[in-house]
């Protein structure tokens, strides 16, 4: 489509909306939202905000080989507890939540399925088990299946429209702004509750495999998925919790995929340069196969960083057939892992695949990071719920926890919304929040060429400005170098973690130096303006956890060891009055009796993930 | 990890007010030169190959490559939709073809 440029604010028109219920983001979470709120009452208004297309947003888009948490036969909700528990080395963790995620997970799993997602069967026509709590499936058409469940209830969906900032009435949030990514609208969108439900945080860090050529966004998560969830809400003065544990992971070099399918599913282990068995040969006092999740997802740029790589999982002992089906898992997930085999001219079961570190994500949905939230998903501003990646403190949710947290957060909201009328907007908030979205393309629209510009070369060099890709890419490689990235083996100190939040406050401070040229750049700018408000929260965080919690997800050099004394939650919210970025402990509350850092026996060692 | 538009293939899904491919990118690059009236990708370097355009694209008209930087030139992955199945064929860069089908939704 042609887009036309605006020249003043008032060329851009404003569309107000009201509705019940606001979802921001129509990923797999806030599809469930969704379903979940019109299936208890047919009449509430559920609007869904959504950056993409809901028939393929979020972290689903290229499909999924597994879903990680499913309680099978002989076990409970509170033996995933307990395994999530250990596998985040005992935590801390929101064991209320957890529990409370865990009673309604099958079910969530299950409608899956009759929608018309294919579960692969064992020879008992039992979901197959790919590891202890995770089962196989074939979901390459997944979110598409969950998309048209959604639209089966006919809520309003708003696809192509970025979501900014939380309206607010006193500390109730009242709906939110955004802006059409297609017709260039300026929308805001009043309901009596709003669900956050956005992806995670990709792209803070540089990823490995990024030469900033063709290859920017070969990563492992939704690169999409830039933390406007978060950075909302931090704006807002929500309240954050665990934002220091960083998901950090295994994943096949130099193309930065997933590697539980290799290594789950097809019982890979892990060697290294001089074919060692890493886990069992350096990582024996730590547990070996069963040390938890960060150790081995940490133990592959150990490695590298003491000389012993390049390391690999070991495919040599798969038969033709089993290659076969791997690929097969691939297609579902990240199809073209097959095309990269290809493109190396690569047979597994003749030689092993290589593994490296990934960049550090924070998402919500895989460690615990995220929105403080209260048993109905309430986040700590009245109106305010989170879902899935965007609700804190509970690790290992995965497609089907992130999938229940939405059905929660869900019934969160009616019960929230029941006798609520909406909230009173505050026009001062709607006018200032205008002109922060669309000043950079009225900048881009009204700024004169200064530079010549070779032939073929990014005509907005001619700009006496700075593009959004200009700020990304210095923003990754300071939160890589400074902040712990794969390039520095995921470690940091204080002295670090201080300059990088100097060059970030620069950054800041050149916000108004940023332009953009059309509606997509404008997604570009507000993308990297999000990124800046979440990495400022996590090296806040990183620096407050003087400990090494979590080796890998969290290391600091200056403090190797695990400080007892922060056993506890790490929380941050803005004061809104000053501006500064508040920390702040909150106490670790056990539920389930037993040692921490064990799962209930038996783990089978086929439940292991690399 | 970049999709390529056969220029000779894509017809802009003509009558359509946005070809699918654009309507379906996860990252908003996909779009159609108007000059043209064919599809291209607007920022290569952005791509997550998600390969959600090579599905929907009625025509096959593009084509999912690796960076040269990460792999080598020749290997191809051509995605064949069903209403619930899928058959993937791919070529490795010695010509060695595989082909892969499978169900993708549960009979009705």
């Amino acid at each position: 489509m042609t887009q036309k440029i605006p020249k003043s604010l008032n060329d851009i028109p404003t569309e107000v909306i009201e509705t019940d219920l606001l979802i921001i983001g129509g990923g797999n979470s806030g599809c469930f939202v969704a379903i979940e709120a019109k299936e208890k009452n047919p009449k509430l208004d559920v609007t869904i905000m959504e950056k993409a297309h809901i028939d393929r947003s979020g972290a689903l888009a290229a499909g999924m080989d597994a879903i990680n948490t499913y309680i099978g036969e002989g076990e409970t909700p509170e033996t995933i507890v307990a395994w999530s528990r250990a596998q985040v080395g005992g935590g801390p963790l929101r064991e209320d939540l957890a529990l409370s995620n865990a009673r309604i997970l099958n079910q969530c799993v299950e409608s899956l399925e009759k929608w018309g997602v294919p579960f692969n069967k064992d020879e008992k026509g039992r979901y197959k088990k790919r590891g202890r709590f995770d089962v196989s499936i074939r979901g390459e058409q997944l979110k598409p299946i969950i998309a048209e469940k959604t639209k089966s209830y006919q809520p309003r969906i708003l696809n192509r429209v970025a979501a900014t900032n939380l309206l607010k009435d006193g500390d109730r949030v009242i709906g939110a702004t955004g802006f059409g990514i297609r017709d260039g609208k300026f929308y805001v969108v009043k309901a009596k509750a709003t669900v956050v439900s956005t992806g995670g945080a990709a792209g803070l860090y540089r990823s490995a495999t990024n030469d900033g050529t063709t290859s920017h966004h070969q990563m492992w998560m939704n690169p999409f998925n830039v933390g406007s969830g978060y950075a909302m809400g931090i704006r807002a003065g929500a309240e954050f919790t665990l934002m220091e544990q960083r998901w950090c992971a295994t994943r096949v070099k130099d193309f930065c995929g997933p590697v539980d399918t290799i290594s789950v599913g097809y019982k890979a282990k892990m060697i290294n340069a001089k074919g060692e068995l890493i886990l069992q040969t350096r990582y024996g006092h730590l547990g070996g196969d069963t040390a938890p999740r960060y150790i081995r997802a940490n133990a592959p740029m150990g490695e590298w960083s003491e000389g012993r790589g390049p390391t690999f999982v070991d495919t040599r002992h798969l038969s033709p057939d089993q290659v076969k089906d791997l690929k097969i898992d691939y297609l579902n997930e990240r199809p073209t892992y097959v095309l990269f085999l290809a493109a190396r001219g690569q047979d597994p079961a003749k030689e092993p695949l290589e593994i490296y570190g990934s960049d550090p994500y924070i998402v919500g949905g895989h460690t615990a990071s995220g929105y403080w939230v209260d048993v109905d998903r309430m986040a700590t501003l009245p109106g305010l719920f989170a879902a899935g990646e965007c609700a804190g403190g509970m690790p290992n949710k995965f497609v089907g926890g992130c999938a229940a947290e939405g059905v929660l957060a869900a019934r969160g909201t009616v019960k929230y919304i029941s006798g609520m009328g909406h909230g009173n907007l505050d026009q001062n908030q709607v006018a200032a929040e205008k002109e922060r979205i669309f000043s950079p393309l009225l900048r881009g629209a009204t700024m004169e060429a200064k530079y010549t510009v070779p032939a073929g070369q990014d005509p907005r060099s001619q700009y006496d400005g700075v593009t959004p890709e200009e700020m990304e890419e210095r923003l990754q490689r300071l939160m890589d170098e400074y902040a712990g990235g794969v390039g520095q083996f995921f470690k940091c100190n204080e002295e670090q973690l201080d300059y990088a939040l100097k060059h970030i406050s620069l950054m800041k401070n050149q916000i108004n130096k940023l332009f953009a040229t059309g509606l997509h750049d404008l997604v570009l700018v507000h993308d990297v303006i999000d990124r800046l408000d979440v990495a400022e929260v996590v090296a806040m965080h990183l620096k407050e956890r003087k400990e090494s919690r979590w080796p890998g997800w969290q290391t600091r050099t200056d403090y190797p060891e695990v400080n007892p004394k922060l056993d506890c939650f790490i929380n941050s919210r803005k004061n809104l009055k000053t501006g500064e970025l508040e920390m702040l402990k909150r106490p670790y509350e056990q539920v389930l009796p037993g040692d921490r850092t064990k799962a209930p026996s038996p783990i089978p060692l086929s439940a292991e993930k690399a | 990890m970049p999709p390529y538009v056969v220029k000779d293939k894509c017809d802009g899904c003509k009558g359509k007010e946005e070809p699918l491919c654009e309507q379906i990118c996860i990252g908003d690059l996909m779009t159609l030169n108007p000059d043209t009236g064919k599809a291209y990708c607007r920022s290569l370097r952005d791509c997550w190959d998600c390969m959600s355009c090579t599905k929907i694209c009625p025509k096959g008209a593009i084509e999912q490559r690796i960076p040269y930087q990460l792999g080598y030139h020749g290997a191809k992955l051509i995605p064949m939709m069903g209403t619930d199945s899928i058959t993937w064929t791919c070529v490795d860069i010695n010509g060695k073809v595989e082909r892969f089908s499978f169900r993708t939704r549960n009979k009705k």
